[in-house]
């Protein structure tokens, strides 16, 4: 991982990442409530495949990507050199335990991002749903959101993306996806933790039909 | 200058003609931009924007075939076949995406795209012609249900199903066939290394058709005969499209290996098949209450989905080839 060689093998695997998931999905960005703006902002989006992740990187507009991070679970992202390379080298990912360990704010490595200034992308749901619906959302959005008043929540619904890449299976398909950003939610003075996570995951579900 | 013509090469010839074709899609493009530029100036109301709108929209596939067939011709036969492969690619991928798959079938998904989709146009550039008829619609036929009954899912079977044999008759077999008419041949005629003539012919006539139908159908504003399926198409206006395009293959019957009469026989057929197949699209995008096949949310830029732009082509291919082959006794 640390060769001399990797970021420009990095480079070169992110472009070709990049050509891969648009030729698969047409990685079409449609942006109805916000223009992309190169402002500090948390993107936070429904999670039904691992490919989520890929496809709002592919869909961010290339000056976004360099100051964008996803966050990728650790115990699926880590779990072989080569992803864990793809998602340090190529995505410049933020890892985060699912699972909440003894004495550990499992957010922190999200707070330390933010407070370098990067952008980071969100998968409120903590896990993969297998509806139509999202599930509900937990609470790291809202503390986030109350840590910094400052960063710009952006809604995102990714479409059809289950349908490339099925759960349990490795082989993607063809299928033409597209990422809608929404109108930017903000958290009012005194609102309560459960009411915000409902209105920020129906502001989610909302982009679905737009 | 008809002496001169003959006397060039084939691949001359085929040179001179996309240097006759580009250079009236220039004059088109030219008189287009300017006759727009002095809508605007005039100011005038929006349906003579509209108008114009539907023009370039026009000029845009018009130039993207004639650009997509001179790549064709120029990088070879094998390089047009992957050009085809990968048209059918992008067409097959739109249909997808508006049919309605479930998990269970993303076994027979995998399969379409990478296995019979390659194997088709490779049965195409290795002359395989008595394979490359039949591979989808007697193997690919029960080899797609069969992945699927896997997956262990029987909600909507047959529907879900027939969707995709559906998407893969048209995008696949359909498409397979235009690159296969760059490889027949002709045994009483001398066409060697002028079948792109034939693709041209071909492409030209359908084109003619749609356009014809189209402009008259803004001229004379009939009322459409099928309104439930199409707002704009009618018998009338459909019938001066296939009688043009018609003329014109019996024009263009020096580039054919056909007598004047053949000609008008092939080009009735392919516009016929060309126009009435995009007709029938046109059902399957009303069903799904969309109006292009393209990028969802993209239909009121004007932009169009690929499979928009070539799915006349998609039914008129395979009946012209096998009706050619057949009457002319060409093989491969």
């Amino acid at each position: 991982m640390n060769s001399p060689l990797s970021p420009w093998a990095a480079k070169a695997l992110g472009w070709f990442l990049l050509q891969f998931v648009r030729l698969l999905t047409g990685a079409q960005a449609r942006w109805y409530g916000c223009p992309p703006l190169a402002e500090q902002r948390i993107y936070f989006a429904n999670h039904q495949s691992h490919a989520d992740l890929v496809m709002i990187w592919a869909a961010l507009p290339q000056e976004l990507r360099a100051i964008t991070r996803p966050v990728a679970a650790r115990d699926y992202w880590m779990k072989t050199p080569l992803r864990q390379w793809i998602t340090t080298a190529v995505f410049n990912a933020v890892y985060v335990d699912r699972e909440r360990k003894e004495g550990g704010d499992p957010l922190q490595p999200l707070e330390e991002a933010l407070e370098r200034g990067d952008s980071i992308i969100l998968f409120p749901e903590g896990t993969r749903g297998d509806g139509d619906e999202p599930q509900a959302f937990k609470s790291g959005l809202y503390t986030l959101a109350t840590r910094f008043p400052d960063v710009v929540l952006v809604p995102a619904w990714i479409d059809n993306i289950q349908r490339v890449m099925p759960k349990g299976e490795v082989v993607p398909v063809p299928i033409l996806c597209s990422v809608t950003f929404g109108a930017p939610v903000r958290l009012a003075p005194d609102e309560e933790r459960r009411a915000f996570l409902d209105r920020a995951r129906a502001a989610v579900i909302a982009l679905r039909d737009v | 200058m008809n002496q001169f013509l003959r006397n060039l090469t084939a691949s001359q010839q085929v040179g001179a003609l996309f240097i006759t074709v580009f250079g009236l899609l220039a004059l088109a493009t030219v008189a287009v931009v300017l006759l727009t530029v002095h809508s605007q100036e005039t100011q005038d109301d929006g349906t003579r924007a509209e108008q114009a709108r539907d023009w370039r929209q026009l000029l845009g596939t018009s130039w993207f075939m004639v650009v997509i067939f001179w790549l064709a011709w120029a990088t070879g036969e094998a390089m047009a076949t992957l050009l085809f492969a990968l048209i059918a690619f992008f067409a097959l991928r739109e249909f997808i995406t508006l049919s309605p798959t479930r998990r269970g079938d993303h076994r027979s998904l995998v399969l379409a795209f990478f296995v019979v989709l390659p194997i088709q146009f490779l049965l195409v550039v290795t002359r395989h012609f008595d394979l490359f008829t039949v591979f989808i619609p007697v193997y690919v036929f029960l080899a797609i249900p069969v992945a699927s009954v896997l997956g262990g899912d029987p909600q909507r079977f047959l529907e879900r199903n027939s969707k995709l044999q559906w998407g893969i008759m048209v995008c696949v077999y359909g498409m397979s066939h235009v690159p296969a008419l760059l490889l027949l041949q002709f045994p009483r005629f001398n066409y060697e290394g002028k079948q792109a003539f034939l693709v041209f012919f071909m492409v030209i006539v359908v084109q003619t058709c749609m356009l014809v139908q189209h402009v008259v159908t803004q001229r004379l504003k009939l009322p459409p005969s099928l309104p439930g399926i199409s707002s704009s198409f009618n018998w009338r206006t459909w019938g001066w499209g296939v009688m043009a395009g018609s003329v014109l293959g019996v024009l263009l019957t020096f580039i054919t290996p056909f007598k004047p009469p053949q000609a008008l026989a092939a080009a009735l057929i392919a516009c016929i098949a060309g126009s009435l197949g995009h007709l029938v699209m046109k059902a399957l995008k009303r069903d799904r209450g969309v109006t292009t096949w393209g990028h969802r949310g993209r239909s009121t830029t004007g932009a169009n989905g690929l499979l928009d732009r070539v799915d006349a082509l998609c039914f008129a291919a395979p009946i012209f080839f096998h009706s050619v082959r057949w009457t002319f006794g060409a093989s491969a």
